[in-house]
């Protein structure tokens, strides 16, 4: 890997980081003239008030410096931004924003990694099974029945499971991480809590999911197949399970990571929405609650944070992927 | 010579020739069922929601029409919600709002994100690279995530601001698929010929790539529709959407904010869902056919 790649795809994070920042800056102001005034009318309006507002409105008003010219407003605000300080909580005033998102992000990346990382190996063995002349007739009947999974949004999956599963033959609880009352703790038992109660939400994405990288796996597997190497493999005369694994699906496998990292976006997105339907304490509850009580603030933070998650998880797959893929050597053009 | 007698000649030789035209509609159609299917739910789809205005009591759609939380009877098919609304009636008039924003934001899409992946994939140098390097930053911001901090600052959404909002941000992958295909094609033996008998840049777009690119534009079309369709649900589960207007989307968040699921009135999330399983499926199957047309060689694999 030449310095070169390094630092171009670095910047290109770096890039994609100051214009997610920027719009944050931009937008509530092309919206309105005054972003306080007009925040604290609108929740005025749905008759929401917290208690010690005059002194929200005080924090912000210092935090803005709305009176002072527009350049001074976003270099300041860029500052903030660096520094992870995206000011106080309306709805969970006085807590900072930036220590509510800390709270919150294990949950939804446990939740999102666990899950992305099951899909994708079973969807790519699936694929990669159902391209191989050789593998049983049963695999076949995946295709129509994991295809219209894949069409349906996970979040409406979620509410088929959670009333199958959940509310029909109660075999897993309604929502939320773990049970009430229980102790937060490192111990065995809660740890079992935890993934009793992720058992839904994951399976929500991961049933979606499949279908998407089985079908893509299998293309790759069909034209792999023609290859000399594959012919050159089996004159060799090695054993089928080797020229499966380390021939065919190791080939098939590299543009499925490429894949990987664009749809990154797609299913931090669709996850927010699952953690709405689950009630699951991570970034997409707090930010449905920010919704509920038009917290701007909140809002803008977390959108950042899961819009760096998600350019960060995709600078590590770039640099990770001229190792997967030897035959790739960047070099500048 | 008179109109009269020409008139016969024309539509002797014409007839045969539609109906070979039709013949091979329709045996075309045979070797490509995916597209077939695809077209078929989403017409059945449409129809029903041009025909809801003259089928349905609008009375049915007001809150406290009828009793709250009839489960599905003759009376009503699809039961009642917590605000006491016939759920029929509900996804009747829900339907054709629901495609009106995937249609106004996919076509809007499709028109930005064709732009630019001609421009991109067409012209090289400074004006090529910087569309392109817009539209892979625009790829790497999860757009769901953008629309959601617009859209909280919009305070009355309605379908036709929404579909707008949502197409600003729709285009990214119409013109990664646009543009690509037509760094492919430029590089056919006809581009320079074109350019050899004196043809702009511009005229080479317009008359000889966009006929060529047509199955494509289709295929991409279809693609943003689906991805707006889905944009929009996404806002409208989180509390987004238009909250007079009875879209699909919206009627899910109201069971969603009244707990229905936990309740077991399976019939108020379960009826929009299906229509929006349908419509996804249909959307996905036209997409895959039209694939199918531009690109003979998947027909092995399909």
């Amino acid at each position: 890997m030449s310095l070169g790649y390094l630092l171009r795809r670095v910047g290109m994070f770096l890039l994609v980081v100051w214009v997610a920042a920027s719009i944050n800056f931009v937008i509530p102001r092309l919206a309105r003239g005054d972003p306080i005034q007009a925040q604290f009318a609108q929740l005025e309006t749905l008759g929401i008030r917290t208690s010690g507002m005059d002194q929200v409105v005080a924090a912000y008003k210092k935090r803005l410096g709305l009176d002072r010219p527009m350049v001074e407003q976003y270099f300041s605000y860029l500052w903030n931004v660096a520094r992870f300080d995206f000011g106080p909580s309306i709805t969970y005033f006085p807590a900072d924003i930036g220590r509510l998102i800390v709270q919150r992000l294990p949950w939804t990346i446990g939740l999102l990694t666990a899950s992305t990382i099951i899909a994708f190996i079973v969807g790519n063995l699936l694929g990669a099974l159902l391209g191989w002349p050789g593998s049983s007739r049963w695999v076949k009947w995946l295709v129509p029945v994991l295809m219209p999974l894949s069409a349906i949004p996970y979040y409406l999956l979620g509410l088929i499971l959670i009333f199958t599963f959940a509310f029909t033959f109660k075999l897993f609880p309604l929502g939320g991480a773990y049970s009430t009352g229980a102790k937060i703790e490192l111990a065995p038992d809660f740890t079992l809590d935890i993934l009793y109660h992720s058992i839904l939400p994951a399976l929500s994405i991961v049933l979606s999911v499949t279908g998407f990288w089985m079908l893509g796996m299998r293309g790759m597997m069909v034209t792999n197949m023609g290859e000399d190497y594959m012919i050159m493999a089996e004159a060799k005369g090695l054993s089928p399970l080797r020229i499966f694994l380390r021939y065919a699906m190791r080939n098939a496998m590299l543009p499925q990571v490429t894949g990987l990292a664009l749809t990154f976006g797609g299913i931090i997105a669709g996850s927010v929405l699952v953690e709405v339907i689950f009630d699951y304490p991570g970034m997409g509850w707090i930010l449905w609650r920010a919704i509920r009580n038009t917290d701007y603030f909140l809002i803008q933070g977390i959108v950042f944070v899961l819009v760096v998650s998600v350019a960060l998880a995709m600078l590590v797959l770039d640099l990770i992927y001229p190792f997967v893929d030897r035959r790739i050597v960047y070099v500048r053009r | 010579m008179s109109a009269a007698s020409a008139a016969p000649p024309t539509t002797e030789s014409r007839s045969p020739e539609t109906w070979s035209r039709r013949r091979e509609w329709i045996s075309y159609g045979r070797r490509n069922p995916t597209l077939v299917a695809g077209l078929s739910i989403i017409t059945v789809i449409v129809v029903f929601g041009l025909l809801a205005p003259f089928i349905i009591d609008q009375d049915a759609t007001r809150t406290t029409a009828f009793s709250k939380d009839l489960s599905p009877s003759l009376d009503h098919p699809l039961g009642t919600d917590s605000f006491g609304r016939d759920m029929l009636a509900l996804i009747i008039v829900g339907t054709p709002q629901t495609v009106k924003i995937g249609l106004i934001a996919g076509f809007m899409a499709l028109i930005i994100g064709s732009a630019l992946g001609f421009i991109q994939g067409f012209y090289r140098g400074p004006i090529g690279t910087s569309v392109r390097g817009i539209t892979d930053i625009t790829l790497t911001i999860p757009a769901l995530l953008i629309l959601i901090t617009v859209a909280s600052q919009v305070r009355q959404v309605t379908v036709e601001s929404m579909a707008i909002i949502i197409a600003l941000l729709a285009w990214p992958g119409t013109t990664r698929a646009i543009g690509s295909q037509v760094l492919s094609m430029r590089e056919r033996a006809f581009v320079p010929i074109a350019r050899f008998n004196g043809m702009s840049g511009m005229e080479i777009i317009f008359k000889e790539l966009m006929p060529n690119m047509l199955p494509y534009l289709g295929a991409s079309f279809v693609a943003a529709v689906s991805t707006a369709i889905l944009f929009a649900i996404g806002l409208e589960v989180l509390g987004l959407g238009p909250q007079t207007t009875n879209t699909l989307g919206m009627t899910i968040y109201w069971s969603q904010l009244h707990s229905a699921v936990i309740r077991g009135l399976w019939w108020w999330w379960l009826s929009p869902m299906v229509v929006i399983v349908l419509l996804f499926i249909g959307l996905f199957l036209i997409s895959h056919g039209l694939d199918e047309l531009a690109n003979p060689r998947l027909r092995r694999r399909v």
